[in-house]
């Protein structure tokens, strides 16, 4: 299996220091798209993570990563690269070259590594995840599957199809929902009624809201699903509050600067950093700089297509 | 092709299908059956599935009404290395699976970069003819023909519909499989007057057939699938005891990608002055057009001096009425095709 400059991935035993790093390396390959978007090196799109990495290592860690599989959205960098940890195979990826995770072809929303998938379909992914827990259940593999969706997702009829079925058959699938507090330029408010945690639990499905951006409950809260999912009590639904701190692709952003700063106040690299040690912090955050920049410089110099 | 099979005892489409399917899920482990009401004792709303539930009761899933997700859950099967065959109840419904078909199924195999492949089969019937209204007549196959990564495969009675069927399992590649719900009841047959020659190549798996005269060129052939096969053989019939017109009949089992290999060798054998193609749908920017376009661009390169007259023949550009008479009347029948084609000589 092709591989590249890699960073260290989290599991259930993982220190605060080590869930820091690879939360911080997510940001760091996130804030450089944003950069090389800025300075014309990559087309196309991308949307970013910033502020939600906590939901990546948070879940990542608590899953199997031999076993398990996981469907991501169009906003998955975080979590393929707390899934596999291949920063130079997703920057070639990015970028539309041959190295790259998928050859080139599917671009930021469209990876394939292993067990992880991810499509720019809102909502369609999810019935596919559901289909990917009723595989791993007929073949006894004990996996789970994993989906993410964003609030704004929840306005697609697929979903509820998958919820529905879901706890029909009682199918391992996590359906984690991550409300971001908007969809594109659109605000909660405006595209979701009622109450986001009512939706998976009428459809009997056990479902656990919070709001935080702490690495560490979530990656509890989704170590307890896991855990009562591979026991066989069915699909569970993890609803998770954090906010959007980057535009919702590269440069669409029509919020209230006000609002935004606030919300740099809880974000989760800032909540942990606040717990670790400064020195250890600084010495982690070099050598994932370093990593990221040797990942970001090989797959720069890689070749492209030529036609 | 089991001429076998014709020969020995009568088989129809249904039973065909019906078999098929036992046999899939008795050889594959792999194999997983999902769709609306396929239980038994009711066994799917056309009975194709009928049997399955009972004999292998951990792989046929009845689902709830989300065609949507039916599919959807086929992709992830497919996904996880499973062979799914999903069912949906009227092809009419294809509508609600357009997404997982197109933006999911079509596409994972090539974006991902050849890493995964989607063994995917979704059979679902077609067609009027049964006074089931607008909703529940139509032939929407045109509206899915042409999806890069999309296999379109029609049985008819005239070929052997439980082997496409178990051809399309086998692809490793999604395939709708469009059934024809007038065609079920029909026992397999092949006229005896005409010769029987099937066109196979690797790049297009789906056999055409091609029914010939004997003794000399033909005056026309007619180009059709699934459903109207029957009613294009019918045309073909007449015109010969009627009208002493001899057309051949072309049977396509590929309806996507088109099987412009089978074409050019069917051009090679001869090239005839009219050509029909009928379809049950309605002809604007449907199947025959594809086919009169594909053709066009082959006859160019191999005899540039030549010209075909073209005609395509479908139903009425309206939805499918319910009135028995105004149904029939808008569908393409035998006379109706068999005139049309006395026009041209
Ligand atoms: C079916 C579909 N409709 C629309 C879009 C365009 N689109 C991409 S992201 C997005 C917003 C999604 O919002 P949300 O689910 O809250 O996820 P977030 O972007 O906040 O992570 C939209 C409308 C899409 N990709 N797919
Ligand atoms: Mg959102």
């Amino acid at each position: 299996m092709k591989t590249g400059e890699r960073i260290p991935l989290c599991n259930r035993d993982s220190s605060p220091n080590e869930l820091y790093g690879l939360m911080f390396g997510i940001r760091t390959f996130e804030q450089s798209l944003l950069d090389l978007f800025q300075r014309g090196v990559l087309a196309g799109t991308t949307h970013t993570c910033l502020g939600q990495e906590a939901t990546a290592v948070g879940v990542f860690s608590a899953l199997n990563l031999e076993l398990d599989c996981a469907f991501s959205n169009h906003r998955g960098h975080g979590h393929f690269l707390a899934y596999c940890g291949e920063a130079e195979l997703l920057y070639l990826e990015v970028m539309g070259k041959p190295g790259g995770v998928c050859g080139g072809r599917g671009g930021s929303q469209h990876l394939q590594h292993r067990n992880l998938y991810s499509n720019g379909i809102q909502g369609g992914i999810v019935p596919v995840a559901t289909g990917i827990a009723l595989a791993e259940k007929l073949k006894g593999s004990g996996a789970v599957s994993v989906v993410f969706l964003g609030d704004g997702t929840l306005g697609e009829g697929a979903v509820y199809e998958s919820f529905n079925i879901a706890a029909l058959w009682q199918l391992p699938t996590l359906f984690v929902i991550e409300n971001n507090g908007f969809a594109q330029s659109t605000p909660c408010a405006l595209e979701v009624a009622g109450s986001i945690r009512a939706r998976p639990e009428a459809f009997g499905i056990p479902t656990t809201e919070i709001r935080t951006t702490n690495v560490e409950t979530i990656r509890n809260e989704t170590s307890r699903c896991v855990d009562a999912m591979r026991d066989g009590a069915g699909p569970r639904a993890l609803v998770l509050h954090n906010y959007r701190l980057g535009p919702h692709s590269k440069g669409d952003d029509n919020r209230d600067p006000a609002e935004i700063r606030a919300a740099w106040d809880q974000e989760p690299l800032k909540v942990l950093r606040e717990r670790l040690d400064t020195t250890e912090v600084q010495l982690m955050e070099a050598a994932q700089t370093e990593r990221i920049g040797r990942a970001r410089e090989r797959a720069l110099a890689a070749p492209r297509y030529e036609y | 092709m089991s001429t076998k099979d014709m020969s020995e005892r009568p088989t129809t489409v249904l039973q065909s299908l019906n078999a098929a399917m036992h046999r899939l899920m008795a050889g594959d482990s792999r194999v997983v059956v999902l769709g609306e009401d396929i239980l038994d004792p009711y066994g799917g709303a056309f009975k194709v599935t009928r049997g399955l539930s009972t004999q292998f009761p951990d792989r046929v899933l009845t689902t709830p009404i989300s065609e949507g997700a039916i599919v959807g859950l086929a992709n992830g099967l497919a996904l996880r290395g499973m062979r799914p065959i999903a069912e949906i109840m009227f092809g009419d419904f294809v509508t609600l699976a357009a997404d997982q078909l197109i933006n999911h199924a079509a596409k994972f195999r090539w974006m991902y970069n050849e890493q995964v492949r989607v063994p995917l089969v979704v059979r679902t019937p077609m067609g009027g003819r049964r006074g089931y209204g607008p909703t529940h007549s139509q032939s929407l196959e045109k509206h899915i023909l042409g999806v890069p990564g999309l296999w379109v495969a029609a049985p008819h009675a005239l070929g052997d519909p439980g082997s496409l069927l178990e051809q399309s399992v086998a692809l490793e590649d999604p395939v709708v499989f469009v059934e024809s719900k007038v065609c079920y009841g029909r026992f397999l047959t092949r006229p005896a007057e005409l010769r029987a020659e099937e066109i196979r190549t690797a790049r297009s798996p789906f056999p055409t057939l091609h029914l010939t005269h004997r003794g000399g060129s033909p005056d026309g052939v007619i180009f059709c699938y699934g459903g109207m096969a029957p009613v294009a053989l019918e045309a073909v019939e007449r015109l010969r005891d009627v009208d002493g017109i001899r057309v051949d009949l072309v049977v396509v089992a590929q309806l996507s990608p088109t099987p412009t290999d089978h074409l050019e060798a069917l051009l090679q054998r001869g090239i005839s002055e009219v050509i029909a193609y009928a379809e049950e749908a309605s002809s604007s920017a449907g199947w025959g057009a594809e086919l009169v376009a594909t053709i066009e661009e082959i006859r160019a390169s191999i005899a540039p001096r030549r010209s075909i007259r073209h005609l395509r023949i479908g139903g009425a550009h309206t939805p499918i009425a319910s009135s028995k008479e105004m149904e029939l009347h808008d569908l393409p029948s035998a006379e109706l095709v068999a005139e049309r084609l006395l026009e041209c000589f």
